[in-house]
Order: C-alpha cells, then structure tokens, then sequence
C-alpha cells in the first residue's frame, strides 16, 4: 500500500504517514487534529464532511487521500483571514443560520465554493447549488439567507 | 425593583408514558470481573459531591443506594429536576452550572438571558457548564421541553440570589443604605454618587455560600429587558469557525478506535466469534462479553478491517416485516383485561352522541417508524482511571447515561462521569448510552481511552424509533357542525398529543401500548405528531362530508380562547378564505396544542400527478408558548420543527424485514433537503402574562395534516398514513 506522507492543507504542507486509500475526512480529523470536517453518512450523501480541492467542493469521506496528495485542500479550519471571520461565517452568525451546529461547517465550505465559482447566485442557484447538504434541523431558509447576505457582502467590498 | 418581581412558579410535568427507552433495560449487562467489583466497593471511598445531598433533597429525603439515580419504571418517582449553581469568581467570572444539555435548540443561550437578567450582568460575562455529571447537579435529562419552563426559573432565582447577596456585600464595603444601590453591567452602583463596585471586587476575598430557597422573588416577563429580546447564540463563532469540541471530535493521549460487531438480526443471540484473523492484527484488541463483541484498534480503519474479519454466528427469531406491521400492532396490544390503557378525560357517551348524529364516520391512521437522523451519530469517548470511568458522549440523559453505565460496569455512580459537550442534535433520539456503554467495555478491556463512533448505518439501524402506530377514530357530528361524538384509539404510537380542545360532548380517548417490532423511544413532540395527524385529517374529514369550510368547523366545535388565537392568526395570516384551491393545488390547515405549546398550522401544496409528487409551497404557523423568551431562536425552531416535519409527512418511514432495516442510510431514507422546503412564515403570539412553556416540539405537530388536507383538496384523494403517498391507482382514475 503506497503511503501518503505529505498533504497541502489550508496552505501549510503537513507531515503525515497514512495509507493512499484512507479516507481525506479520516486523516484530517484523527492525524491532523483538523476536526472541524464532520462525518455524517460515509457515502456523500449529506455533505457534513465538505472540503474544498482546489476550491472545488469534495466529500472528504469518499476521497482517499492518496488521490488528493500534491492538491491544494483547504477545510473549515482554513477561511479567516487574519482572524477576521469570511462573509459566509459571519453571515451564518448573523442570520442564526445553525441550530446543532453540525453541519455548518460543510455548509460554509459548499457556499464558500458557490459564491467563489458565482458572486451573485439567484436564490434557486443556491439551493441547486446546496441541495447535497443535509441540515437535520431545518435551518436551510437561512442558510440561503445567509450565502445571499454574504454574496452581497463580496460583491461590495470587492467594489 | 423587588416590589416588580415575584416568584416564579415551577412547572411539575410528568414523564410521558411513550419514553420507551427510559424504561427499558440496558442494551448490555457486561459480566460482574468480582475481583474489581470488590476492590471497589470495598477501597473505595465516596466522593459526597453537593449533587449527594440534592439528590436526597429531591427524592423526598428518601434514602437512596449509593449511585441510585436514573432508570426507573413509569410508575416509581425518580428524582426530579433541580435547580441549577452559580458562582461568581473572585476575578467575577460568572458559571452556571445545569445538567441540561444543548443539543441544538439554543437554551445555552436562553439560560444566559436569563441568568443576565437577574444578576444584572453582560451576557458574555456569564459562562454556562451543563451536562457534566461530576460539576453540575443532577438532571433527569433535557427532553419534553422543560427547560425553559422549569430550569430557566431555576437559574433566575439563584441569578437573583446572587444580586440580592452582592447588594448586601457592596451596602457593607460602601457603607451606605442598600435601597440606594442598583445592580447592572456586572457591577453595584451607588446612584447617589455613581461610585460602583464590579462583581469581581465583591467577590475578592469572600467565601461565602448561600443555599437559596424556592420562593426567591424573579422579574415577571413584561418587565424583562434581556429575556424577551432577540439574542444571538452565545458561542456560534465556535460552530462557524469548526472550532467546537463535539464528542465525536474529542480526543485522548493514547486513544485506540473501537469498533463493534453488530448483529444479524435484532434481538438475535452470539453462538459463537472466530476471532483469529482480527487477533492478529498488530494493535488489535478482541472484546467479547456476552452479546458483545468489539474491536479497539489503532485507528479507526483498522478498527474496521477487524471487526470485518471476525466471523460471527448469530441466532434469530423470525420477526415482522414492515410490511404487515400494522396489523402486527393491532394484533399485539400488550394491555391486560382491566388495564386497557390511559382513557383520560371521558366525556358523556359515545353511544349516545352517535345517535344525536346526522353523520358518522369511522376512519383508520397510520403512522411509520421514522428515525432522528441526527446529523452527529451517536458517539462516545471512554476512558478508565484508577478504576474511574469518564466518558464523552452525546447524550439528552448525562445522568441516565451514568447510570446505565454504573449499573453495565457494576459500579457505584460515584465512579462514572459523563461530559456532554454540546451535540450534534438528538431530537429526542439520545436518551440512552449505547455508545458510551460499547466504548467503556472496549476502553476497559484495552486499558486505554477508546473512541467509538456510530457510522450513519449503525444510526439508522441500532438507535430507537419514533413509534409506528395505529389510530381508529369513530365519530359523529350533526349538520350544525356540532361533533356530537369523539372515539379514538391509539395503538402503539403513544398519549402525548392525544387529548385536545375541542368541545365534544361524548368523547374517549384511549392509548393502547402494544409489543413493538422494533425498538422505539422518544422523538421531537412524541406521538403529538401521529395523534395530530389523526385527528385534524379526521375533523377534516367531518368539515368537508357536511360541506363546511374547514377553518369555520374547527372554530364551531372551540371555544379554548389561546387555541383559537393561534388557529385565526394563523388563517388570517395565510389568507385562508381569500385563497382558492385550483386544479392540483390545495390548500389545508391544522390545530393542536401539546407541552403547554399552542400551534395552528396553514399549507398550500401542488401536486405533480404524473409524478405522483406533492410539492410545498408555502407554510404559515402560528405559535403561542407563553412570554417568549428569545424572538429569534423560538423562530428559528419553529422553522426547523416545520423542516424537519416535511419529512416525516411526506418521505420518511423506516423499511424493515428480518429483523434488518433496509433503507439504513440517507440514499435511500429521504430527509428534507434545501429544495424541499416551501415559503415558510412564522406567527409568534407573545403572552407576557402567562409562563413560557418550551418550544423545541410542539411546532413539528401541525405540518402533516395541514398537508394531508391540502392534498385532498387538491386531488381529491385522502390520504390516512404518514408518510402521505398518493396512490397511482386512485391518482390516474382522476386524471
């Protein structure tokens, strides 16, 4: 079994010695201590386990590591700025846009993904866009609510 | 200010009969290993926390076995709810301390409100510990909507114990007349001079200790400022930034990854385990213990690759499908001749309510098994210390957990500690200890701290159900609109919901408890939602044989003053009687109380006959609990409670044959997704002059017959089961 023993995370390049066909989400979380991915289904189906592979969002626990080694992968853990929240964290704040707190993380990482492909989704591209997220208890209206606010918030700043 | 406030009355709510699993016996009963059993209890020296004497203070002074505090039956009195602590540092830090849990409904932000309030404190100054069972007192678990009615008047009277004591400390240091200091923005302030003494200057020094009694007087709901206003939660930019801690995400020096392996079939019986290949992996540990077996490997893929290669022989009985499953229930009612149920609130005669009649009609419900789904399984880290154990696991119940992990490991409740970080949601789905139970029995036999994380499929198939059931309502209603006869029979699914507001004449209602396929137990709002459904289809049903518009019908036969003001503000709301069903669309409403909550509920829906597909458009629900304590968080659950019953409506239902669930995971158990979910709006009906009652439940009640109407009016089809699937045959005679 070929070993990996180098990843790109959040711009840092880390040590670490696992096997190729682990799962991403495993290493990030039990050899990196990067917690903030979560398991949720193991099948990619709820999207709680969201990562960003060269700012495309993947499901960290259907991708082995070995496939993902020499790529950029940026996590949860990876989005402030110089301790500044991204709009998309504050936005969630803002509009209480979590419950359990569970999913958010994969959350932020589809929407991250989404305003950085399209700065000004309607509200049908974002739950197109976000229908692969699963949040149990219910808060998606504002979850849209929030990637909206902070789509505007981009947009501006950007100006 | 003291003149303004009074005491605050607590709530005595009774434990609803359909917690299942709070009465059911422990999933393992590991052997007794005597040799540590006696060094236990024999060396052993009790640790007499605080939480010792409250606990004899709440049982009645009742003498209770040393660690004697959870799993009771139904009819034993287990110790009740208490009140919380609070201490204020030196450095005036301010800690609660609560043995609720925070599992998503927000009530670490609640309480804090309404600890601010009282003390007269900045919010961020106040820091709540809840759910540890070594440093907070004890709880019986945070379910059936308590918190807000009985802890957060708990946690203001000792927040107002703490001011009123702080007073007394800076009229002493000041040497002036109490009656001119005021308490705010964590410090005492002379308003003669303005000098003022922060709380930490206070406490500096002091040991000082205060034991409260219940009649402390609490600001009433019209005069709150911090409670009644909007706040944000108090620790969301840990959840935003993935930087909290939840059990699944804990983790110790030396940990191994547990694994167990699961059996065929429920109920089934180990025969025997060939372990050999799973033994000889490096690092690998085998525990079988009874019906046990499990693995704690090095990490967690190898956990799995063990478990994968232990050759297990289980033995089962043959079991129902979900297919026959109701007429398993209705053939299974486990009731004993002269105890056939709870028939509260008898009314008059059914007979002769039927005979005052013009029309009768009698209709079967059904509702499905559906699970929680939370989006965190259940998971647990363990780890014994000098015959110590502590365990961080996701758990409603942290002190029930410790108890059925006292009782598995036959030790004394003084030597087991659970911490609940905040979790990953239960929805009344982590009332019991599994994880917890499997990680301690791997962590005992490896001697090191195990983390054991339930997968999805594990979740799906090994925790409890919302109980199926079986509802037969008779009824009769004269061509007035007058029900002049109520009949209702629940089979399995449960009391909690079952009794209403309406003014019938002749009603019984009766709960039968029935022998379950499958293991059941607590979810969001109980069997509100299945007796909800029943009943509003029903009154439903009655409105359109008589022609009469749904709305006017319901009003008609109540005259409970909150519950036809949350069913008028919500129909106003909606524009119910503006609206007009159209061709595939329809429009249908609901009402309901339940946990001292009062819902109505409006939907408009499209059907896609082709499809057979039912689309929500738009949801309006109006919701009175009482004072509310927090605008945006009692929004924010009644959307989700909305969500979240889109999907017990219209998709979920557990599939099971054999003894195996087979839709264990989410590709094939459809929850809500984002393009589920219609235009929602949300009435809150404030009451500043009643008790806040909880609000994590009785939201989810009213969706589904508000649904189920809507599709009768638009299809012209009524649908009698949850989840509502209109029929092909009935739906292509139409078109």
């Amino acid at each position: 079994m070929p070993r990996i023993t180098e990843l790109n995370v959040n711009g840092s390049r880390l040590k670490v010695s696992a096997d190729a066909d682990r799962s991403l989400l495993s290493v990030l979380r039990d050899d990196l201590d990067l917690t903030g991915s979560k398991y949720g289904c193991g099948e990619g189906q709820c999207g709680a386990c969201t990562v960003l592979i060269g700012g495309v969002p993947t499901r960290s626990c259907i991708t082995q590591v070995g496939t993902v080694a020499s790529k950029p992968i940026t996590t949860i853990e990876g989005i402030e700025s110089n301790g500044r929240l991204h709009p998309l964290q504050q936005a969630m704040l803002d509009h209480d846009a979590l419950q359990c707190g569970y999913c958010t993380s994969g959350m932020i990482m589809s929407g991250v993904a989404l305003l950085s492909k399209n700065p000004g989704p309607g509200e049908e591209e974002v739950v197109r866009f976000m229908e692969g997220n699963i949040c149990r208890c219910g808060t998606y209206p504002r979850i849209v609510a929030a990637i909206t606010q902070a789509a505007r918030q981009i947009k501006g700043g950007a100006k | 200010m003291s003149d303004e406030r009074k005491p605050t009355d607590v709530v005595e709510i009774p434990i609803e009969l359909e917690r299942y699993e709070l009465f059911a016996a422990p999933t393992y009963r590991f052997n007794v290993d005597r040799r540590e059993f006696f060094k236990l209890f024999g060396g052993g020296i009790a640790i007499v926390f605080t939480l010792k004497s409250a606990l004899a203070q709440e049982s009645g002074g009742r003498e209770r076995q040393a660690g004697e505090s959870g799993r009771r039956g139904p009819n034993t009195s287990g110790p009740k709810e208490i009140g919380g602590w609070l201490h204020i540092g030196e450095d005036g830090a301010v800690t609660v301390f609560t043995g609720k849990v925070e599992v998503g409904q927000d009530i670490r932000t609640s309480l804090t409100q309404a600890v601010a309030e009282e003390l007269g404190a900045p919010m961020a100054s106040i820091k709540l510990v809840m759910g540890d069972t070594d440093l907070t007192p004890y709880d019986m678990g945070t379910f059936g909507s308590r918190t807000t009615p009985t802890m957060a008047p708990q946690l203001r009277k000792a927040a107002a114990a703490a001011r009123e004591l702080l007073l007394d400390l800076a009229a002493e240091q000041m040497q002036v007349d109490r009656t001119t200091l005021v308490a705010g923005d964590g410090r005492i302030t002379n308003q003669k001079n303005k000098q003022a003494l922060s709380y930490g200057q206070l406490t500096h020094g002091q040991k000082l200790l205060k034991q409260i009694s219940d009649d402390v007087p609490t600001a009433p709901a019209d005069k709150w400022k911090v409670a009644g206003q909007s706040a944000a939660k108090v620790d969301g930019r840990d959840f935003v930034t993935g930087k909290h801690k939840y059990a699944s995400d804990i983790k110790r020096p030396g940990m191994l990854y547990g694994k167990v392996v699961r059996p065929s079939a429920f109920n089934a019986t180990l025969v025997s385990a060939d372990t050999k290949a799973a033994e000889a992996l490096a690092g690998v540990t085998v525990v079988r213990d009874g019906n046990f077996i499990g693995v704690a490997a090095p990490d967690a893929a190898m956990a799995a690759q063990a478990a994968r290669l232990i050759k297990a022989d289980w033995q089962a009985a043959a079991q129902p499908s979900s297919r026959e499953l109701f007429e398993y229930l209705k053939n299974h009612k486990t009731e004993t001749q002269g105890n056939e149920g709870s028939s509260a609130n008898a009314r008059g005669s059914i007979a002769d309510g039927l005979a005052a009649a013009d029309k009768k009609l009698q209709q079967t419900y059904t509702v499905a098994y559906i699970a929680h789904a939370p989006m965190e399984p259940r998971a647990a880290v363990a780890e014994w210390t000098d015959g110590k154990l502590t365990v961080w696991t996701g758990t409603q119940r942290p002190f029930g957990v410790r108890t059925e992990l006292a009782e598995a490991f036959h030790i004394p409740e003084a030597r087991v500690r659970v911490i609940m970080p905040d979790t990953g949601a239960g929805y009344g789905g982590k009332h019991t200890g599994d994880a917890a139970l499997e990680a301690a029995r791997l962590a005992k036999a490896t001697g090191k701290p195990v983390k054991l994380v339930w997968t999805r499929e594990e979740e799906f198939t090994w925790a409890y159900f919302r109980p199926a059931g079986v509802i037969d309502i008779t009824s009769g209603v004269r061509n007035d609109g007058t029900v002049t006869a109520w009949e209702f029979h629940n089979i399995n699914s449960g009391p909690a919901g079952i009794q209403h507001k309406y003014e019938f004449a002749n009603q019984k209602i009766v709960f039968h408890p029935a022998q379950s396929p499958l293991r059941q137990g607590s979810y969001r709002g109980l069997a509100a939602t299945a007796n909800h459904f029943a009943r509003e289809t029903h009154m439903d049903e009655m409105a359109h044989s008589l022609k009469m518009d749904p709305l006017e019908f319901r009003l008609k036969n109540l005259q409970d003053e909150r519950q036809r003001a949350v069913l008028e503000a919500a129909a106003k709301a909606f524009g119910w009687g503006k609206l007009k069903s159209s061709a595939d669309r329809g429009i249908g409403l609901s009402c309901g109380f339940e946990k001292g909550g009062y819902v109505a509920t409006c939907a408009e829906v499209a059907v896609d006959r082709q499809a057979r597909k039912v689309r929500l458009l738009r949801v309006v629900e109006a919701f009175e609990c009482g004072a509310i304590v927090n605008p945006d968080h009692l929004k924010n659950q009644i959307e989700g409670a909305i969500v979240q019953a889109i999907g017990g409506a219209l998709f979920e239902a557990i599939e099971f044959e054999g003894g195996k669930i087979t839709n264990a995971r989410f590709s094939r158990y459809r929850v809500p997704r984002f393009s589920d979910v219609p235009k929602i709006e949300v009435v809150l009906v404030d009451r500043k002059d009643l008790p806040s009652a909880g609000a994590g439940e009785t939201p989810i009640v009213g969706l589904a017959p508000a649904v189920g109407n809507a599709i009768f009016v638009a299809t012209g089809q009524r649908l009698r089961s949850l989840p509502l699937t209109l029929s092909e045959h009935e739906i292509n005679g139409r078109t």
